[in-house]
């Protein structure tokens, strides 16, 4: 079990699935423009914030490894951004209802 | 683990790493937080600056870097393989990369400060109080990021210095591993900056 769990962490990406992950960012960068440029609703924005999230999790998941990391770690990760979120959600609080 | 390798924990070198990072997330958070409470309260403002920016040169520097990443990428799963000739030319290949973000960076800020647009120049300081904070908040954030971006740049040039002289090998590639989860992050930074500054609608 620990051996197959430092085999995971040890994985070497291949160039194949590397130059996909950066194709479908290529295609993600054309859309988010797109979406910015037609202005189809109001909601562009948060579409385009969608968009950068997808993107960001490919970087995460197949470039940084952490489709292969261990569920501890990406449970610090997890954790990390429930923080940020509920600072942002703090302020937000303070701001709209001061 | 041989004894060839001594002491080294490479998982514990790669959770030093992501807990740095993790640092970096709240450090930028923050400098989100304020662009996400001023947009907020000058929305039509926000809008109208972001007009003002380049959106090709921020579309081109955005495909430069997204490239960078693939490049160091497969610059890491080289040395893994034993394949280090080939992992130098894709670490300077992504320093290359790193180069012509900042070049054009630079020519950004160049067209922006030929129009009076810096931080307390007299243009500036005429604008409205949404645009004075756009244009505070781009200067900090893309300065900060590409400050990292710069970091990067020499940190990959000492790792192709390293794979050079055999200091980072097939059974040693924490450093480059390391290295490489800063640049993602990095370019993961300027995947939220792109949407934020360039295509506000």
């Amino acid at each position: 079990m620990v051996r197959d769990a430092v085999e995971r962490e040890d994985h070497i990406g291949s160039y194949g699935t590397y130059i996909l992950i950066w194709a479908a960012l290529m295609v993600l960068l054309a859309v988010t423009i797109i979406v910015a440029k037609v202005e189809v609703s109001k909601y562009s924005v948060l579409l385009n914030l969608f968009i950068a999230t997808v993107k960001a999790g490919l970087v995460l998941f197949f470039f940084m490894h952490l489709k292969y990391e261990r569920g501890f770690l990406k449970g610090l990760l997890l954790m990390v951004l429930l923080i940020l979120a509920s600072v942002i959600g703090l302020t937000f609080s303070d701001v709209w209802y001061r | 683990m041989g004894a060839a390798e001594g002491q080294r924990d490479r998982i514990g070198a790669k959770y030093g790493m992501w807990f740095f990072l993790f640092t970096e997330i709240l450090f930028f958070g923050g400098m989100f937080i304020l662009y996400a409470v001023y947009r907020s309260k000058y929305p039509a403002e926000f809008h109208a600056s972001a007009g003002e920016e380049n959106l090709l040169l921020g579309s081109i520097n955005t495909a430069v870097l997204l490239t960078s990443s693939l490049f160091m990428a497969v610059a890491i799963s080289a040395v893994k393989k034993g394949s280090y000739r080939l992992s130098v030319v894709f670490q300077a290949a992504t320093i290359l990369m790193g180069l012509a973000f900042l070049a054009i960076k630079a020519v950004e800020w160049y067209e922006k400060v030929a129009r009076g647009i810096y931080p307390n120049s007299p243009v500036l300081d005429k604008m409205k109080m949404g645009e004075i904070l756009f244009f505070g908040l781009y200067y900090v954030m893309t300065g900060i990021h590409g400050v990292h971006v710069f970091i990067g740049v020499c940190v990959i040039s000492f790792m192709v210095y390293f794979t050079l002289t055999g200091n980072v090998t097939q059974e040693n590639y924490s450093k480059i591993e390391n290295t490489g989860l800063y640049w993602h992050f990095v370019d993961i930074v300027w995947i939220y900056l792109f949407p934020l500054f360039y295509l506000i609608t």
